[in-house]
């Protein structure tokens, strides 16, 4: 099967593995949907869409066969994302009149295109023949370089449109995205620091080794990894703020906004804005679960290593290491996760309340940078100290300059800023400033009174 | 001039240049500074391209990251908020400014042309080694053989940002 396959041209493997990526992808965009209206309805105490896709049949029709007579079939709003698909279609195509047609159009495609270009260096299965569609070794960066050409969407969607919204909501978009593209770069770049490669592909393998370098039996997921830890922390932080999605949704903040970037739009092209947001989600997720959670394997566990310490029972850990994914079991694993970070992302929505925006660009460059940053600098420590030492002492150094690093941060701060420790009095002080609050001036009459 | 032999890497490259020669003039041609500054985004996309066929992905990846993705963005950003009005208004006078413009153009073309165009007429198949622009022989280079103007030119950035920060910091107070 792998020779005939090999055989093939490289134009039709490469094809083969795109069809094998974006066709699952395609799949999953309406059942996130229907999924994400029933979870969000259910979170905040209503109904959601229950109705498209009931049939009840007639009791007393002669035309309904009689196993069928009164019988109620419920498909729980299933097929009501496919109901708003057709609808779309149908819809006036509406345009408005001073709208700079050409971008106004190219603005949906620009915006779609790098959503699904994002994920050509993603591995979903233990197939190194199908997957992923290209083992590039930039693989990471090549994610970085395609998410940030997702904002020009956004961007050229604000500004064809002619309207105020439209642009304040491109302008929010493209300012939110180069703020927040920074501090998940940097989260990357620990763990790249880390493998020792940007291979996707390799920081998967990477995640397959000893816990720490010592302890037997568990699988050295990046997530458990205290520099991980921290990495994964920034970069699901920037991940829901890159896609848009509330609580950092302010480009299309319906209270200022009414629909920001895409208010203009209808129809099928705003079917497109939502589609790329929707297989944003996805894709984000999908390298979440790449870089953080070890990719396609269900539990932290080096079944394949225990097998080969302990050969008396190697059958049974190679089992056990099929069930955790290096079988057909692997993508499905994979999908799990995406699953289940996809309704973190809805749960993350039912839960938070939107940013303010000065609250967002202070998260963004006050909080996360600097995090990210300061783990970029303790992960070199964490490595010099694991590779040449052992890794308890990488543990202990990176706990002490973590701990030093904070400890100079509070002292710089109160001697730079005394009493700004929360973020609500930081933003009174700016109002407060005295640039901002001129003397109180005296009423007219009162003066004239005085005089 | 020896016939040319059409390969695949060749019509790519030919695709790619001309898209990027086409964008390049589209970026003085067009009266509409938004329009402009996306025939750059273009330009700078497809001339990541170009390295990609040369082997050298990190030097293309960079390109998109820095150029396509934030430095253009932010050029955007600035058009629509200085929002320059109709094209009308940016209509340049005819004057000296013109000629003088071309002159040196031609000058400036005629000297880069005069030392690279004749090599480079002979050179009609792509080459380069196949490790020749991967991360890790970047790196290598970097950290070792140009440790020192690597180190220099970090402080130079860091010497803008607190400059940066100066300027901004003395406007609000």
């Amino acid at each position: 099967m792998a020779d005939w396959f090999q055989g093939l041209h490289p134009l039709i493997q490469a094809s083969v593995r795109v069809v094998l990526f974006f066709v699952p992808m395609f799949m999953m965009i309406p059942v996130m949907i229907w999924y994400e209206r029933r979870l969000l309805s259910w979170m905040q105490d209503r109904i959601g869409p229950n109705r498209v896709g009931n049939i009840t049949f007639s009791k007393t029709s002669k035309l309904v066969p009689q196993i069928l007579r009164g019988r109620k079939i419920k498909l729980f709003g299933l097929l009501q994302p496919m109901a708003d698909g057709a609808k779309s279609f149908f819809k006036e195509d509406f345009m408005p009149a001073k709208v700079d047609k050409f971008l106004f159009i190219l603005a949906p495609a620009v915006f779609l295109f790098p959503a699904f270009a994002l994920g050509a260096t993603l591995p979903w299965g233990p197939y190194t023949l199908l997957t992923p569609i290209s083992d590039a070794n930039i693989g990471v960066l090549y994610v970085l370089a395609i998410s940030s050409l997702g904002v020009y969407g956004v961007v050229l969607a604000g500004y064809s449109s002619e309207n105020k919204y439209s642009l304040l909501g491109g302008l929010r978009a493209s300012a939110q995205l180069i703020s927040y593209e920074l501090a998940m770069g940097m989260a990357i770049a620990a763990i790249a620091m880390a493998t020792g490669s940007l291979r996707l592909t390799d920081i998967v393998s990477a995640q397959e080794g000893r816990l720490w370098g010592i302890v037997p039996g568990l699988a050295n997921w990046n997530v458990l990894t205290p520099y991980g830890f921290i990495a994964f922390i920034v970069f699901l932080i920037c991940m829901v703020a890159e896609t848009n999605r509330a609580p950092f949704d302010l480009p299309e903040c319906e209270n200022e906004l009414i629909a920001g970037y895409n208010t203009e739009y209808s129809t099928k092209k705003w079917v497109l804005f939502m589609m790329g947001e929707y297989v944003n989600m996805i894709v984000y997720s999908m390298l979440l679960a790449t870089i953080f959670f070890g990719g396609w394997h269900l539990l932290p566990f080096q079944f394949d290593q225990l097998a080969r310490e302990h050969p008396q029972i190697s059958t049974f850990y190679e089992l056990l290491a099929k069930l955790n994914g290096s079988s057909i079991l692997g993508p499905v694993w994979f999908v799990a996760k995406v699953a289940v970070m996809l309704t973190c992302y809805i749960w993350i929505r039912a839960t938070l309340p939107r940013l303010r925006y000065d609250q967002l660009m202070a998260l963004g460059w006050k909080t996360l940078l600097p995090v990210a940053t300061v783990n970029v600098i303790l992960v070199a420590l964490w490595i010099v100290a694991t590779k040449v030492y052992s890794p308890v002492l990488g543990w202990a150094a990176f706990l002490c300059f973590g701990v030093l690093i904070v400890m100079i941060y509070r002292a710089l701060k109160s001697v730079i800023a005394p009493k700004t420790s929360s973020l609500a009095s930081r933003t009174l002080r700016l109002d407060m400033s005295p640039a901002n609050v001129s003397k109180p001036e005296p009423e007219p009459e009162l003066v004239e009174v005085a005089n | 001039m020896d016939a040319l032999k059409i390969t695949p890497e060749l019509l790519l490259f030919g695709a790619a240049a001309g898209l990027a020669a086409i964008a390049a003039v589209g970026v003085v041609a067009f009266n509409n500074a938004i329009r402009s500054a996306l025939c750059l985004v273009v330009n700078f996309f497809v001339l990541a391209f170009l390295y990609f066929t040369l082997n050298a992905e990190m030097l293309g990846v960079t390109q998109i990251v820095v150029y396509t993705g934030a430095i253009m963005v932010l050029f955007l950003f600035v058009i629509m908020l200085l929002n320059l009005g109709s094209p009308e208004a940016l209509e340049e006078k005819r004057d000296w400014k013109r000629p003088a413009g071309l002159a040196i153009g031609a000058l400036f073309f005629a000297t880069i042309g005069s030392q690279i165009l004749m090599p480079l007429m002979k050179i009609t198949t792509v080459s380069s080694r196949d490790d020749f622009g991967g991360p890790q022989a970047i790196g290598r280079t970097l950290f070792s053989q140009y440790a020192f103007p690597f180190e220099a030119v970090s402080v130079l950035l860091l010497i803008g940002i607190v400059g940066s920060i100066l300027l901004a910091k003395r406007r609000m107070s």
